[in-house]
């Protein structure tokens, strides 16, 4: 199996042997086998890519095709003790309801997403005065599946305005772990790990 | 050597098997049958995990072997077989001819008690009914699990069925273009066809074993149920609007089109190996069929599961279209069960999944592990 995507090693690492994790956005289910195979995990995922359910269902995961804005409404309260949610929040209509949804269904959430306050995209946007077209967001504005932009402080302000509480952040440049000191501004991608207030 | 000496041996297993099973046997309709007859095929190692596959509508056991009266190869046979997805050389194939139908399981064709075909004297049957006669099959052989149970179209709704009833026997259900209830234009569809049937004046009630069968009434049905099979863009590519072996249109009412050409022979050779009362059976269990009403609501037909699912739909199939299968996969999904399902691309409409496609054909090797 090859490397995981270093977010998706963070959670990999994180997620206690033997849960129950649903995977929103899965791809062709790389973190659920890594869950699956090294950790006894009942890993689920949700994907609206067809051609990344089918690998992934040919690797015996059981991935379900559908889009994250619809159908996370027939998943019923506190069915899973991890909701994942990496690289997709960006990418939905309602990130909003998406990560109520998210708490809703797991006891904990892992969102991660790509951090677009990142000093090489500021720079790009100032000087360049152009959508950014960075190794982080490779895609030019009319093609970007990324369609509501967000940077680490944003998602901490969200947060704190929702009342979900955040239990530990991750931050990466690259592959490198980063401290949190102005990870605002240096860190391409960030990892959360939330749970509900209360 | 030891498992071939023990294939060769219990007459139980192989091709062509057909079993007596004492009655009596319960209907859902209320009624029983004194005796229930299953028409059935095996293949593979009968100490090997146990797979059943369910036939379509107008299908039957011969789900890997030549068809007995048209010689065709199985319905399945891309499917089925040493290193195919359902691989014979891993698992016991099982399929069985539905009841109701006439390929050997009891059906309006058999002989009743009396001595005479059932005809309509024959039960309204279900489903369910089918599930059960196929339950008392494996028990007759001694399979007790099920490694899976595998359909499609009508197939998918017996495997839905067996997850439903027998949960405890299913590790895993595999459907595939199907529906967990007929819906108002599947059974609109049907009844075209039944009400073609009974216009035959050939048809007689249904006794009509003793002279000609009502041929032209279930080739106007197996017509009208073969477009239901394709796809629009399927048949504009396949057919267009060309001419069948001529220059010109004849303005008359011979098979001018390719399309009215290919339909007539479609029903026509139908009509060769299937009986119509059998056809009127079998389509009434499938409008009866609804998992939601028996259950309070689908939701429940699976509460507590631990059965693993895979359900696939196809993008063109409009006779069982994607928003069926996504009914059930929700269900599933606030059932908790472990589910996947996948819309699969095709042109081919609700035959595809007969048909080759590399994706499905993964994916059914890759669920059955």
């Amino acid at each position: 199996m090859g490397e995981l995507r270093p977010d998706l090693a963070i959670i990999a690492a994180q997620v206690p042997p033997g849960v129950r994790v649903l995977d929103v956005g899965c791809g062709d289910g790389a973190l659920l086998a890594a869950l699956r195979d090294g950790k006894g995990v009942d890993a689920r995922g949700l994907e609206i890519d067809g051609g990344n359910v089918a690998a992934a269902v040919a690797r015996g995961l059981s991935v379900v095709q559908g889009d994250a804005d619809v159908d996370l409404a027939a998943y019923p309260d506190r069915s899973f003790d991890y909701a994942v949610l990496s690289q997709t929040l960006q990418t939905v209509r309602r990130p909003d309801r998406v990560l109520d949804d998210l708490l809703r269904i797991g006891e904990r959430a892992f969102v991660s997403f790509p951090n677009f306050a990142h000093w090489r995209t500021r720079v790009s946007l100032l000087w360049g005065g152009r959508m950014p077209v960075t190794r982080l967001l490779p895609e030019a504005w009319y093609a970007t599946p990324n369609i509501h932009h967000l940077t680490i402080d944003d998602f901490r302000a969200f947060a704190r305005e929702r009342g979900v509480r955040i239990e530990a952040a991750w931050f990466l440049a690259g592959t490198q772990r980063l401290s949190p000191a102005a990870a605002n501004f240096r860190a391409e991608h960030a990892v959360f790990l939330l749970s509900r207030n209360g | 050597m030891v498992a071939l000496r023990r294939m060769v041996s219990d007459a139980r297993f192989g091709l062509a098997r057909q079993v007596r099973l004492p009655g009596p046997f319960p209907l859902d309709g209320g009624t029983a049958l004194d005796l229930l007859e299953v028409a059935y095929e095996t293949y593979g190692d009968p100490a090997h995990p146990a797979i059943l596959v369910c036939h379509a509508l107008t299908g039957d056991h011969h789900v890997a072997s030549a068809h007995p009266r048209t010689g065709k190869p199985g319905w399945w046979q891309r499917i089925v077989g040493p290193g195919r997805p359902i691989d014979t050389e891993r698992f016991l194939i099982v399929c069985a001819n539905v009841l109701g139908s006439c390929m050997g399981s009891s059906g309006p064709a058999s002989l009743a008690p009396d001595g005479r075909p059932y005809a309509m004297r024959f039960p309204v049957i279900t489903i369910g009914d089918m599930v059960r006669a196929q339950a008392a099959l494996l028990d007759h052989l001694g399979i007790a699990q099920l490694h899976a149970v595998v359909g499609g179209s009508m197939g998918g709704m017996q495997a839905l069925q067996w997850s439903a009833a027998h949960p405890e026997r299913v590790a895993a259900a595999l459907v595939i273009a199907s529906s967990a209830r007929h819906s108002a234009q599947n059974i609109a569809f049907h009844e075209v066809g039944r009400q073609a049937i009974m216009a035959d004046p050939n048809w007689r009630g249904g006794d009509y074993y003793d002279g000609p069968a009502p041929t032209a009434g279930l080739a106007v049905a197996r017509m009208a149920a073969h477009i239901t099979y394709l796809s629009e863009a399927g048949l504009t590519e396949k057919f267009g609007r060309r001419l069948q072996a001529r220059e010109a249109k004849t303005f008359g009412f011979d098979a001018d089109f390719q399309v009215e050409s290919y339909l007539r022979h479609q029903g026509l050779s139908f009509t060769d190996r299937f009986d119509a009362n059998a056809y009127l059976t079998i389509t009434r269990a499938m409008d009866y069929f609804d998992l939601s009403e028996e259950h309070g609501s689908l939701g429940r037909a699976f509460a507590g599961s631990r059965t693993r699912f895979c359900l696939l739909s196809f993008d063109s199939d409009w006779l069982y279209p994607t928003a069926e299968s996504r009914a059930v996969v929700h269900a599933l999904n606030a059932a908790g069960a472990p589910v996947s399902f996948v819309e699969l691309s095709s042109p081919a409409g609700h035959d595809a999944f007969l048909l080759p496609h590399a994706e499905m054909e993964r994916i059914i090797a890759g669920f059955l592990g």
